[in-house]
């Protein structure tokens, strides 16, 4: 099922992601859907990525992490997340359909992105219910 | 599942390429990539075996160019075909907006062909899809074994086997020399663009 999101859409989600997350010095932020596709992709402006390339392999990734979890009897796992030595990349699930994955440098502590992560994705949530996904 | 982007007049379409183990989805991925390289600005991302085999997926995006004030990106997508990995392959297959079936003409891969296609079915089902809402065409692959005194089966039995059901279209190719891998992408992002219209209007 192919879905839409208008100019007024858009600017709101891009909108929280700047405030909440690359004005708190997150490097790059993405949100996608769960097929691969980006909706949105912002950055500090320092560092351009292959962002669709990344969005594929995110979905991929965090799909096969969610049938690993559900192997072994959880749900889900809370936390993904993988560390480098400059860059750290995060993701959290939205809903069944929207995946949020944040880049971001040592200069931010896990503790912290987590918190403006879990923000971002309460304001999320509303703006993308209507686009369907089991939310949680 | 493709998604219309109305603020930068993007639309993102999900191609998948599917069919058994060594039918060759990631040949046809390569000779795209080779064909139109001036087209794809970023490399061709594979996620392989020691072995060279796919393991997860391959990953091409390209841009078509602007079909009614839209920007249209191709993302296109090979599941592997090994029939071990069919969760894998169901993830990949998540979101397809439209598949090119790739299928092993070689006379001893019958069986592997009809039992992939049975496995399409069930993964589609798996996402409340069918093969007679989803668009999709089929690619029989290695016809330049024929001249090699290979066994191969015919066009008819092909078709017998595995479209009788559907009459999709369909396309005798040589993934490796690149005979109708374009006609088949072209094929399929008509259907699928068409599909997305329709849904869409």
């Amino acid at each position: 099922m192919s879905y839409t999101l208008d100019q007024k859409q858009l600017d709101r989600i891009e909108d929280i992601l700047k405030t909440e997350l690359i004005d708190n010095g997150v490097r790059c932020v993405f949100l996608i859907d769960m097929a691969g596709n980006i909706i949105t992709n912002l950055d500090n402006g320092e560092k351009q990525h292959d962002i669709y390339s990344l969005a594929a392999l995110a979905a991929g990734n965090f799909g096969a992490v969610s049938a690993m979890a559900k192997i072994i009897g959880e749900n889900e796992f809370s936390l993904l997340f993988h560390k480098g030595k400059k860059e750290n990349i995060h993701f959290n699930k939205i809903s069944s359909e929207f995946l949020l994955i944040t880049i971001f440098g040592n200069d931010i502590s896990l503790g912290f992105l987590r918190m403006k992560v879990g923000e971002s994705v309460e304001q999320l949530k509303g703006l993308l219910e209507p686009l369907g996904g089991d939310h949680i | 599942m493709a998604f219309v982007n109305l603020k930068n007049k993007l639309i993102q379409v999900k191609i998948v390429y599917y069919g058994p183990g060594r039918s060759g989805k990631t040949t046809n991925l390569e000779y795209i990539y080779r064909k139109f390289h001036q087209r794809i600005k970023s490399e061709m991302v594979t996620v392989k075996t020691h072995g060279d085999r796919t393991l997860f997926f391959d990953f091409l995006p390209f841009d078509i160019g602007v079909i009614n004030g839209y920007q249209i990106k191709i993302q296109l997508y090979t599941v592997p075909g090994q029939v071990k990995y069919d969760a894998t392959r169901r993830l990949v297959l998540r979101g397809a907006d439209g598949i090119v079936f790739v299928a092993d003409a070689m006379a001893v891969r019958r069986k592997m062909n009809i039992q992939s296609l049975q496995n399409l079915q069930e993964n589609l089902a798996s996402y409340k899809k069918n093969l007679r809402t989803t668009p999709w065409v089929l690619q029989y692959n290695k016809m330049d074994l024929r001249d090699n005194g290979i066994p191969m089966l015919p066009i008819e039995m092909l078709e017998q086997d595995l479209n009788q059901e559907f009459r999709r279209p369909y396309f005798p190719a040589s993934a490796l020399f690149g005979t109708n891998v374009a006609a088949t992408l072209k094929k399929i992002i008509l259907l699928t663009i068409a599909s997305i219209r329709k849904e869409l209007l």
